[in-house]
């Protein structure tokens, strides 16, 4: 390294492309050395705004195959961007391996500096080390499969026309989010397993043999009819919650390459469903991270002062949260929640009061800030990190409440931040990030395979919520046309079982 | 860590997805097209327009919580003075505690504007539009020509250099002529080192080789590594494109009767016309013929841009039409198209000699003629012009001649896309006529 390459770097300054180098060294040094980061290669990627409203539109992959829904998106995202409406993100990061960082060309040294901090060490740690990613979605492959699935859509729109494949892709498409599996599927015994298995049931029957049981009068054989429903929902694997999957597997009409094609769908909405369940958690480690860094490099006078007066403007108003009676509130800000906590962790680890101890006993003044945020990284998902970690000294910062509608004219409040209401309010953070309350619970229940092959779903409706109507209608439709026959919903109460709403369709020929 | 510069990447990788989304909106596109091509000119359409796509046109629908109903918990921040119990009234529009509800995704379904580049928007605006019977006339061949691949040849010109080819030529020749590798030399030099090492330069057995390596040598430089008997170009032969010829005359009436609203409805006519031809046919030629009581060619600045008055005399452009054809398209050769705008106004005394003019020159020489009458802006019309009465004659007399009319400039569009529309049943009614 030059000395040349060693000056600060200054506000406002162009940036080359060994200025990148030398900062990525510079943040590296204090994310391997200091924070005990660990990521996977990193490749940076320099691209123009154009380049980026293309990554935005197509879900931030940079090979997606093609849909007129990702051309929707675009022209959308162009036509804010071009009227102000909406700026870019500095960087998109890709869980991959090696994780691919686009940071854009207009940003200035100083934000590049913060861009490699953000997404090339605090992203990149977390696609890596995240129990969700580790276990859901496969870095190293996923740019060779969504290159396959780009190939095999487009060798399909050739081979059957290009309204057919979207005909499916569509339908797919509408179907994401309940193409996901929450669980690990069993899998199928193998032969070897089944004669091990086989081989301890004789045994145990031996070991506990007594002649006695013989001479128990048994039951008249051929008595207990086996229940024709529940064998025929052992068989098909029901109930299913993966309606993609399930169609995949059993739809009796489908084409294989229809089936593939479906499956290709539910692979990209499987790879990103940990993406959903960690929003908080992603930003805050990454914001953290960035953070942490820039701070030492300014100390350390990479940064001067002009740059880093820049880069906290920016981190301001990432992490800016307004008042919910702010004219620009809309929402919980996931940065703001999420670098929050991240601080809030690492202040509870090196200067506790009495109530963290009392809150948090096993982290509590424990002196390795950055040790327990990984471990914390690592082993959870928003949901069950706020459910652990949302302290009441955040709590109060914040000032949140929360609120009680039941649809009436009034709205109450259920809890603020005293001490009666940390808990409740606490809960009411983790559910409004946990996936699973946001999609309505539906499973596919039974199929009619002696009458007319009717598939029947079932939505579990929590509080009265229902199915969004119009919506419902176009999905359904949808599902009729890849199972090929009738389809109906039902909306059953999840407390009383009582039938709320019926939803029906029929497949278009 | 890498840095990749992505930035000279080609560009336009979204556009496949631009086309599907553009086909799949077509109907509520195709809608915004007509409506603007009412509120502008033809000329402005050029740059592009911008076409508002309505929210429930391209949903994507997903299975979801409906937005209201039920009971549900908000969480917001900045709580100032609620306490535990309180009870508030509900916000208008959702906000404040309403509006915390992160729903997942958070996908809007908001309708938005985006802009049709020139092409596309032109593509949509004549979608669909043929000239009718088309290359009936025999293909003639003109001087236009496309290279063709046609196999490989051992001279031309050092961009078509075909590589495969030549190194292939040329492995197939060293090896045939045995000659000797940069491997097999180090081999050989690598022994001769070791020889050297072992008993110095006095052993047989090192003249031997060090006579053998100069041999090699020599034979290495005789064959050359590639030989002008190896090399092959791509040949390419000319092939002489077949192309219809084809050729528009245009007729318009400029004379005084023609009041500046009817002047502007024929020339947005003509002007969506020449788009349309020169758009979809390469090898049409458009000829541009206006008249008062003198007919006169002229170009297409001229045509649409210059004013002129006078008296109207309709022969005189049917005479002018017959020179053209006579001295540079001659009807077996070409394909010959009409469209003639005007009022409808004629000299009383040129109405015969006008109508036998049509019947017996124009249209045996034409395969299509179409007649535009315009009219003034408010007034229905309801006795027909001279010239009208004396078309349908000549039209109900079997003729291909197809007559509108036109009143307001939102008409000009649906009537052209009337008079072109790429439609069986009519093409083939009019090839009975044509034929009867």
């Amino acid at each position: 390294m030059s000395a040349l390459l060693d000056v600060p770097v200054r506000g406002g300054a162009d940036w080359d492309f060994d200025a990148l180098r030398v900062a990525y060294d510079r943040c590296a040094d204090i994310a391997f050395g200091e924070l005990g980061l660990d990521t996977y290669r990193t490749q940076i990627e320099v691209i123009t705004s154009e380049q980026m409203l293309d990554a935005y539109s197509s879900i931030g992959m940079p090979l997606m195959y093609r849909h007129w829904s990702f051309g929707k998106h675009f022209a959308r995202d162009e036509a804010y961007y071009r009227h102000g409406l909406r700026s870019l993100a500095y960087e998109i990061v890709i869980n991959s391996n090696p994780c691919i960082c686009y940071v854009m060309e207009e940003n200035t040294m100083a934000m590049q500096t913060l861009v490699i901090a953000h997404a090339a060490f605090g992203h990149n740690h977390f696609f890596k080390n995240n129990n969700l990613f580790v276990q859901w979605t496969d870095a190293g492959s996923i740019l060779d499969y969504m290159e396959f699935a780009k190939k095999f859509i487009v060798r399909c729109e050739d081979k059957y026309g290009e309204t057919a494949v979207e005909r499916v892709l569509d339908a797919a498409h509408a179907l994401m989010t309940h193409g996901v599996s929450r669980y690990r599927r069993r899998r199928a015994p193998d032969l070897h397993d089944e004669e091990a298995r086989a081989a301890e049931r004789r045994a145990e029957a031996q070991r506990t043999y007594n002649d006695l049981w013989r001479t128990v009068p048994g039951k008249p054989t051929g008595a207990s009819q086996p229940n024709a429903e529940a064998e025929r929902k052992k068989k098909l694997a029901l109930p299913e919650e993966n309606i993609l999957y399930f169609l995949e597997k059993k739809a009796p009409l489908l084409k294989p390459w229809q089936r593939e094609v479906l499956r290709i769908v539910r692979h990209v909405a499987q790879y990103f469903y940990p993406q959903k369940q960690t929003r908080v958690m992603n930003e805050g480690c990454a914001t953290f991270v960035h953070y942490h860094i820039i701070n030492r490099l300014h100390e350390q006078g990479f940064l001067n002062d002009g740059a880093m007066m820049e880069l906290l403007t920016s981190h301001t108003s990432v992490v800016f949260q307004p008042d919910f009676d702010d004219p620009r509130f809309s929402g919980l800000n996931p940065y703001a929640v999420g670098f929050g906590m991240m601080q809030d962790i690492a202040r509870v680890c090196s200067a506790p009061t009495d109530e963290d101890r009392a809150w948090f006993p096993d982290i509590a003044g424990n002196g390795d800030p950055f040790g327990t945020l990984r471990s914390a990284w690592a082993g959870y998902r928003d949901e069950s990190f706020i459910r652990q970690f949302l302290s009441p000294a955040l709590i109060r910062r914040m000032r949140l409440f929360s609120v009680f509608d039941d649809s009436g004219p009034e709205l109450e409040v259920k809890a603020i931040h005293n001490e009666r209401g940390y808990l409740a309010v606490r809960t009411a953070l983790a559910d409004m990030f946990d996936v699973v309350q946001h999609e309505p619970e539906i499973e596919i229940v039974d199929v009619d395979l002696i009458g007319d092959r009717c598939l029947m779903l079932q939505h579990r409706v929590h509080n009265s919520v229902l199915l969004e109507e119009t919506d419902t209608a176009m999905v359904m439709q949808h599902i009729a046309d890849l199972w090929g026959y009738e389809v109906k919903m039902l909306e059953v109460d999840a407390v009383s079982e009582a039938v709320l709403k019926r939803h029906a369709a029929g497949p278009r020929r | 860590m890498n840095i990749v510069d992505r930035r000279l990447n080609p560009r336009g990788k979204s556009l496949a997805n631009r086309q599907r989304f553009i086909r799949r909106a077509r109907s509520q596109i195709m809608d915004a097209v007509r409506r603007a091509s009412a509120r502008h000119g033809v000329t402005d359409i050029g740059g592009g327009e911008k076409v508002g796509i309505p929210a429930d046109g391209l949903r994507e629908p997903q299975l979801r919580h409906a937005s209201s109903g039920g009971r549900r918990i908000y969480l917001a921040p900045g709580n100032k003075e609620f306490v535990e119990g309180d009870r508030i009234p509900r916000p208008p529009g959702g906000a404040g505690g309403g509006g915390s509800n992160a729903s997942a995704g958070g996908e809007g379904q908001d309708s938005f504007q985006f802009v049709l580049s020139r092409e596309e928007f032109l593509d949509l605006f004549l979608d669909d539009l043929e000239l009718p019977d088309m290359l009936r006339k025999q293909l003639k061949l003109t001087d236009t020509t496309r290279p063709v691949r046609a196999g490989f040849s051992v001279s031309g010109v050092a961009t078509n250099l075909n590589l495969v080819r030549t190194m292939r030529n040329s492995l197939a020749r060293r090896m045939a002529l045995k000659r000797p590798s940069n491997a097999e030399l180090a081999a050989r030099e690598a022994e001769i080192a070791r020889l050297f090492e072992e008993s110095g330069e006095e052993s047989e057995e090192h003249a031997r080789l060090t006579e053998e390596l100069r041999h090699r040598l020599y034979r290495r430089s005789r064959i050359p590594f590639v030989d002008p008997v190896d090399v092959r170009y791509n040949r390419f032969r000319p092939e002489p494109q077949p192309a219809a010829m084809a050729v528009m005359f245009c007729l318009m009436d400029v004379s005084g009767s023609m009041t500046e609203h009817m002047k502007d409805l024929a020339k947005r006519f003509f002007k969506l016309l020449y788009l349309f031809l020169t758009r979809r046919y390469r090898h049409v030629d458009i000829v541009f013929i206006r008249h008062t009581h003198l007919a006169r060619e002229v170009d297409e600045e001229t045509f649409f841009t210059s004013p002129e008055s006078g008296g109207t005399i309709v022969s005189t452009a049917f005479e002018e039409m017959q020179r053209v054809l006579l001295e540079r398209y001659p009807p077996h050769n070409w394909n010959v198209y009409a469209a003639q705008a005007s009022d409808g106004d004629n000299m009383p005394a040129d109405n015969a000699k006008a109508s036998a003019l049509l019947q017996r020159v124009i249209l045996p020489a034409c395969q299509y003629f179409a007649y535009l009458e315009v009219g003034a802006e408010h007034r229905e019309q309801t006795t027909s012009t001279e010239l009208w009465r004396a078309y349908r004659n000549i039209a109900q007399a079997g003729f291909p001649i197809a007559m509108r009319k036109v009143n307001h400039r939102s008409q000009i569009y649906p009537v052209f896309r009337d008079l072109f529309a790429r439609d069986r049943a009519t093409r083939e009614a009019d090839d009975v006529k044509a034929g009867a």
